[in-house]
């Protein structure tokens, strides 16, 4: 997404001159750029994913400071997607434009909260934009996986979770429900989830999953990413129950489809309420859909007489 | 419904076959035995209500939803009980009444039911899994990955009993198959049938391995017969009242007016309907102008007549004869022949005589290039006939398959065991420039093969579409296949039957393979 009178780009999937980052997921940062703007959690994980100098130069800005470049006011607010992910609020005296990135409403420990924010033009994701996705409770859901553990003692539980955010989130809920048992992981995992510890995000004792452990984990649990479920990789454990911590989790031929045995619906991006409710709540006047399922939304606002339009990112831009 | 929801639940989320008997023989156990039927019924989709039609309730749906975001939801879902469960937004009430599961079943059957009010009430008043349970009870088609079989072994397993006596009279029960229940619990006798409204589920064969088996066909315990490229039937006769089913049960009577005959007693006959006239067989393509045409016109009648090649008899004057032998059987069915048959639809298929393994083996070579001979039957002769593909009864012989080079084009994990695994392939060949697929195979390789064709796959990705990888088209692997048709519903304007994996060759270059067009003009005739 390019904004003209900045010159830069918001989350460019190939290295540009200037980036404004919204969050460390590998789909919208991507590494060597020249400049890098993003809050400060969102540029560490870069580093420590691609290396100190995955960019020339880094600016970090705190959630609310305000900088001005070319007459245009530009803030960070936390978007509650991931820990440092960020809504981006383009400003002059004019106009308003808020660019939400991916984010929720609902709570999460592991991840600055979401903040509202007034505008005059929204641009929103719409990955779960249709009114099938309703997430339940996080809490519900990890209740599932706590009781499929006593249920069957025998199997060890891999949970497919993304190595960044979901892993540390399923993590932070299970400690929540008090579950004070090691919980292992996949090699992918431990470097993003020193780095939430480092944060100070409690997670408790915490193991990188080895050759030796895999036939002692009899009743315990393994965060790994979703691939991994599906890789060379889940050969090595003897008897597993597939889990997968994700908001697609909902629709029951999907879990069939993936082979998953524990479906956890737990999402980190924004359900359909959430989508609707802040579209009204923002009280902006122009909606533009970007990402996911945008469609049914844009139905939606124009029935609420919202003036909205989906907003088709160019792969080669 | 809470309990139904639960083991529907259950298995759609288990991929292991063990565990899913398990599932469903507790929920056996607990439940009790009218709901047990029920439920047995609706997996083996047997259970149907004659009022609810699908698009009844999607109608009722689409009024009390946004239908734009119904269908927006239905298209990207895909499965209407997965959608209508997700969409509703209404928070169940726990005050309000609920039915239990027999209640359900009733009201859905009673003759003044109000359908919208009640499925309006019964999502307005239920959890999201039990109106996803509900749907698929309303409309069937569960895809929760346990088909009839699976449930009809499961029930053998349950009640201890032999799985052929349950398939000897599954066809002539009915929903909740209460007699049956009671049997499998030892708490009721062996359940009589009405034999003469009763499809009897076909004999089937296994399939015949040189390797193996040669050594075990000899003269004196085995007949050989053709194997006959058309449709397997089965003809019943009573008071001159005849039935005519297609080999998964279905009574096929009206599109074939023609098969007639006058019998009193009950009689079952087991043959190959094929097409032509006076006896002589015109190809399986022929036969498919006939077939699913309910009424055929007379124009289409005169065009193209079709006759039965009695292979078994299965019963014969109202007593059934399925405990003979097939000495036996085959002589009854001479019998009953020269009594009833002497009119041009019926004929005997012949006894191939034999008197060692190598004539066999040369009658069989010959029928490579024939159109209606799909191969050999042999079978024992004293095999009694039993419902299913029993063991080492009977074995069909196909005809040797053929082969082609084809280029590997893109792949699908597979399930199960292979779940891990790149296992679903799909091939093409070339035509002109560009590469059309023209087969699917999944089956075939060893199990390092399968590694190494794993590897192949993720070293060779382009792209991928939802779990549909791209790969390098570099890899050739020469496939079998038993026949080649014309087809319209195809890119490539081919379609193969029973395509196989034969070798992979590792070491052929892609540009070595035949084109679309010589595969066409050496294989289509």
């Amino acid at each position: 997404m390019f904004i003209e009178a900045l010159n830069a780009y918001i989350d460019p999937i190939k290295p540009v001159d200037k980036a404004i980052i919204t969050h460390a997921h590998a789909d919208h940062a991507k590494p060597n750029h020249n400049k890098v703007l993003a809050t400060k959690d969102t540029i560490n994980i870069m580093k420590i994913r691609y290396g100190e100098n995955c960019a020339k130069k880094f600016q970090a800005i705190e959630y609310g400071e305000k900088i001005n470049i070319n007459g245009l006011g530009i803030t960070l607010y936390p978007a509650g997607h991931i820990l440092g992910s960020a809504q981006v609020l383009l400003e002059n005296k004019k106009n308003k434009v808020l660019i939400t990135g991916d984010y929720k409403t609902k709570s999460d420990d592991t991840a600055q909260s979401f903040e509202l924010v007034k505008t005059e033009t929204l641009i929103t994701e719409a990955t779960f934009g249709l009114p099938i996705f309703k997430h339940p409770e996080p809490a519900e859901e990890i209740e599932k996986l706590l009781s499929s553990i006593k249920l069957f003692t025998n199997k060890c539980h891999i949970v497919g979770a993304y190595a960044l955010g979901k892993a540390q989130r399923v993590i932070s809920l299970l400690r929540k429900k008090g579950y004070d048992d090691i919980i292992y992981l996949h090699g992918a995992i431990e470097k993003i989830t020193n780095y939430y510890l480092q944060r100070g995000i409690k997670l408790g004792k915490l193991k990188k999953v080895t050759k030796d452990d895999v036939h002692n984990l009899k009743g315990k649990i393994v965060i790994a990413p979703p691939s991994a479920l599906k890789d060379k990789w889940v050969r090595k454990f003897p008897d597993v129950r597939y889990c997968l911590a994700s908001g697609w989790m909902i629709i029951k031929q999907r879990v069939k489809q993936s082979k998953i045995e524990l479906p956890l619906v737990i999402s980190d991006h924004a359900d359909w309420n959430e989508l609707t409710n802040t579209i009204l709540n923002s009280k902006a006047k122009k909606i533009w859909l970007t990402h996911g399922r945008t469609d049914a939304l844009e139905y939606w606002c124009k029935k609420n007489n919202l003036n909205a339009m989906a907003l088709y990112l160019k792969r080669d831009d | 419904m809470r309990k139904f929801s639960i083991l529907l639940k259950q298995l759609i989320f288990c991929p292991s076959n063990i565990e899913k008997t398990k599932v469903i023989i507790d929920y056996l156990n607990d439940v009790d035995i009218e709901e047990a039927g029920y439920t047995v019924a609706a997996l083996t989709n047997n259970l149907k209500f004659k009022h609810i039609k699908a698009y009844k309730v999607k109608q009722i749906i689409k009024s009390k939803v946004d239908s734009t975001l119904f269908d927006l939801s239905y298209d990207y879902v895909g499965d209407l009980a997965d959608t209508i469960s997700l969409i509703w937004n209404k928070k169940p009430k726990n005050s309000h009444k609920k039915y239990s599961f027999l209640e359900i079943i009733t009201i859905l059957n009673s003759n003044d039911l109000d359908l919208e009010k009640f499925v309006t009430d019964f999502l307005n008043n239920n959890n999201l899994d039990e109106r996803w349970a509900f749907i698929k009870l309303l409309l069937g088609g569960f895809r929760i990955g346990a088909s009839a079989t699976f449930i009809k072994n499961t029930l053998a397993e349950y009640g201890r009993k032999n799985k052929d006596d349950i398939e000897k009279v599954w066809n002539g029960l009915s929903p909740p198959y209460l007699n049956l229940l009671k049997w499998l619990k030892d708490e009721g006798g062996y359940p009589k049938i009405n034999l003469n409204e009763t499809f009897h589920t076909m004999m089937l064969a296994n399939s015949f391995d040189l390797n193996k088996d040669a050594n075990k066909i000899s003269p004196e315990n085995h007949i050989a017969e053709y194997k006959w490229d058309g449709i397997r039937v089965q003809v019943l006769c009573e008071n001159n009242t005849i039935k005519l089913y297609s080999r998964t049960g279905e009574n096929i009577s009206s599109s074939f007016p023609e098969i007639t005959f006058n019998s009193r007693e009950l009689v079952v006959l087991d043959g190959e309907l094929l097409a032509g006239k006076n006896f002589i067989p015109q190809s399986f393509g022929e036969l498919q102008k006939r077939i699913n045409k309910k009424k055929p016109s007379k124009k289409l009648l005169d065009e193209t007549s079709v006759f039965i090649r009695l292979y078994d008899i299965l019963f014969f004057e109202g007593k059934d004869i399925r405990n003979e032998n097939l000495i036996v059987r085959k002589q009854k069915l001479e019998n009953f022949y020269s009594k009833y048959l002497l009119n041009n639809k019926f004929d005997i298929s012949e006894i191939i005589p034999f008197s060692n393994f190598q004539q066999l083996e040369k009658i069989y070579k010959s029928l490579y290039k024939s159109k209606f001979k799909e191969g050999l039957m042999l079978k024992r002769k004293l095999s009694l006939y039993i419902s299913g593909r029993k063991k080492n009864l009977w074995l069909k012989w196909k005809r040797a398959p053929k082969y082609i080079d084809a280029i590997l084009m893109y792949a699908q994990r597979g399930h199960g065991k292979r779940s891990s695994f790149y296992s679903d392939f799909t091939f093409g060949v070339f035509d002109n420039n560009n590469i059309v697929p023209i087969a699917k195979a999944y089956s075939g390789y060893s199990d390092e093969e399968l590694v190494k064709l794993d590897r192949f796959v993720r070293e060779n990705t382009i792209t991928s579409f939802g779990p549909v990888r791209e790969v390098n088209k570099k890899l050739v692997v020469e496939l079998a296949f038993d026949s080649m048709q014309k087809s319209n519903r195809h890119k490539s304007g081919i379609a193969l039957r029973f395509p196989r994996f034969h070798r992979i060759r590792w070491d052929k270059p892609v540009n070595e393979t035949l084109l679309l067009n010589e595969i066409k003009s050496e294989f289509i005739n």
